[in-house]
């Protein structure tokens, strides 16, 4: 089973000792059955916090405001126990880091049993043929054999692919890979990259991609989300996002990727300032202080949602359609 | 994982040497002679010639440690000086009741200070939490004679529910368990608490690593998250604290077999220290410590079957 997602005007906030933290803003995101959403932005951006809010793993401390609809329902007024009747089931996450991901005093193949838990149809033998079925689908190699490993006796690369086995084994409505392949060498990230791509041509629900690598975005996604300081600045189709960006954040953004230079440069270029201190957001744009191209209205209102093309919306007073 | 079982055994027997020497260090440097020690100042200098030969007493030092160990080997552990029994008699007499008692005590221990901790980390900031806690601390500062004292007031004195002293009728379990309850309630008491709050510290260091949120991720229900998924990492600070322990859980034997008049280890070294018997303590403290290094390499062994990673460290 598999349905839309959408957030509406999502906001999540820390409390902390210092104060509260808000880490997300009105956050406005939409999938549908089939696509893969990316989502970019540099570190502290505020992806990791929105799609943790999309699992239901926010901690204790993390306050939600907006809505989270998955299939017509509200995600973020569930409560906790049938949050977690979701995940594992409807929603799945491949975790950030492959080398801390799984247990380490337990086999691969009695986590992914324990992962299958929702599966009450299926007894434990059954469950160990789809992990190998599926452990041979992501490539791995003599399966059954690996299945018997310690997570400290497989590769970086191979603990990934099991992830990435491991959330498609619960055949999940929504699939999140968080940072899927920021901890793996470019040769392993290029073959990551190369079996999610596979992947997304047999499987049939959403699949969020988040990443700080403009490279693999553009790889792999159908639409993008770009974030800033815990905003979405600007959204669209692959193509419009990276060929023709509007918002002077993203624009700033693809100017800095390194892998896009034509010759080599003594200096790389960076966006100048940093990030605003997310206690004490800034009134207006958030991005006014770091941006060339500000104004007098960025510092104190809100931008406009500019809507560029059916599917390509830039939060900029300098844009216009 | 053989040459590391192999390498802790070898330890253990160099320890086990090493305590022998500063024994029969200790022994020398008490004023006068074992001999005039053990027969009281009214002793004649024939008697006294008689039992220092007995004892090999008039050898080098040396050689006496070799005779020991060589003895030792074949099981003769030397004589008792008043009664001339085998000493290995009279342990293998006293050990069995010290053992239960301390097994006993033991496990009751880790059987409830073990769900404790993990309780406490799934309610973790809550009353119960805070209440176990302050529960922990308590049983943890009060020492276990002093349980021995006031629970056998209680429950022997006056409410007459559990026998004063002794082991229990031989051969009658309902009686000799009857009388295992204070004396295993006193040493377990304090490790109840030393045990739910190392398993509480530990644990909650494990409930923030990256697996635990991918085990939540896939909305594994908490009870299994805590009870297998964190646990088993967890437990680890917990038997090598216990492996350690157990030297003080056996000299808390010693004051809690005094204190109930049990027969055991304790006691045999405690009357064998007051009347000067050295053979008796030499070859109580043999086996105590053969004991205590076993266990130590047994928790050692265990770790490395819980944790595939110390496996494969000492297997490279």
């Amino acid at each position: 089973m598999s349905g839309s997602l959408a957030a509406r005007d999502l906001s999540v906030r820390y409390e902390t000792p210092h104060g509260s933290v808000y880490a997300l803003r009105h956050v406005d995101i939409e999938a549908h059955p089939g696509e893969v959403i990316g989502i970019v932005g540099e570190s502290g951006c505020g992806k990791s916090t929105l799609v943790t809010a999309l699992a239901n793993l926010l901690p204790a401390n993390a306050r939600i405001d907006g809505s989270i609809s998955y299939n017509g329902v509200d995600l973020a007024k569930l409560d906790a126990h049938r949050q977690r009747l979701l995940r594992g089931d409807e929603i799945a996450l491949v975790s950030q880091d492959p080398m801390t991901a799984f247990n380490p005093v337990l086999t691969i193949g009695d986590q992914l049993v324990d992962f299958q838990h929702h599966r009450k149809d299926l007894g434990r033998a059954q469950k160990r043929a789809r992990i190998a079925a599926m452990l041979g689908r992501v490539g791995i190699a003599d399966a059954e054999r690996r299945m018997d490993c310690y997570p400290h006796e497989l590769s970086g690369g191979m603990r990934q692919r099991v992830a990435i086995a491991a959330a498609l084994l619960t055949d999940p409505g929504l699939l999140i890979a968080d940072e899927p392949t920021t901890a793996l060498d470019v040769t392993m990230e290029a073959q990551i990259i190369h079996l999610l791509r596979e992947l997304r041509r047999e499987y049939n629900g959403i699949v969020i991609v988040v990443s700080h690598h403009l490279g693999v975005i553009a790889e792999l996604c159908d639409r993008v989300y770009v974030m800033y300081a815990g905003e979405v600045v600007e959204d669209g189709e692959v193509d419009a996002i990276f060929h023709d960006a509007r918002h002077p954040y993203t624009q700033a953004l693809l100017a800095c990727d390194p892998a896009r230079f034509q010759e080599r440069l003594d200096r790389l270029p960076t966006i100048p300032g940093s990030l605003p201190n997310l206690t004490q957001p800034p009134s207006g744009c958030v991005y006014a202080p770091r941006c060339d191209r500000a104004f007098a209205p960025c510092g104190s209102v809100v931008p406009p949602r500019v809507k560029l093309s059916a599917s390509h919306i830039a939060r900029c007073h300098a844009v216009t359609p | 994982m053989l040459a590391y079982a192999v390498k802790r055994i070898g330890l253990g027997l160099l320890i086990l040497v090493l305590v022998m020497i500063a024994m029969y260090a200790a022994v020398f440097l008490v004023p006068g002679d074992p001999a005039s020690v053990a027969l009281g100042p009214r002793a004649t200098p024939e008697l006294k010639r008689l039992l220092i030969e007995r004892m090999g007493l008039d050898q080098p030092v040396w050689w006496q440690i070799v005779e020991f160990f060589r003895n030792a080997l074949t099981g003769n552990l030397g004589y008792d000086v008043w009664s001339n029994r085998p000493v290995s008699t009279l342990v293998m007499e006293a050990l069995p009741n010290t053992l239960i008692l301390g097994l006993t005590a033991l496990t009751v221990a880790l059987l409830i200070g073990v769900p404790l901790g993990c309780l406490s980390v799934m309610r973790r900031g809550t009353a119960a939490d805070a209440v176990i806690g302050v529960i922990s601390v308590g049983v943890i500062a009060v020492p276990s004679f002093v349980v021995a004292i006031y629970s056998l007031l209680l429950f022997a004195v006056t409410l007459r529910w559990l026998p004063a002293i002794g082991a229990g009728e031989a051969g009658d379990f309902v009686s000799q368990a009857k009388a295992l309850v204070m004396p295993a309630a006193a040493i377990a008491l304090g490790w109840i608490g030393y045990i739910a709050r190392m398993v509480r510290a530990s644990m909650m260091e494990v409930m923030g690593e990256p697996h635990i949120r991918t085990a939540r991720s896939f909305g594994l229900p908490e009870w299994k998250i805590v009870s297998k998924y964190a646990l088993r990492i967890a437990i680890i600070p917990t038997i090598s604290l216990v492996a350690v322990g157990l030297g003080s859980i056996l000299s808390s034997a010693v004051f809690v077999e005094a204190v109930f008049a049990r027969p055991g280890i304790g006691k045999l070294i405690t009357d064998a220290v007051n009347t000067r018997n050295y053979p008796v303590v030499m070859g109580t403290v043999l086996i105590m410590t053969a004991i205590y290094v076993s266990i130590t390499i047994a928790a050692d062994l265990l770790i490395a079957r819980l944790d595939p990673r110390v496996r494969d460290v000492f297997r490279g």
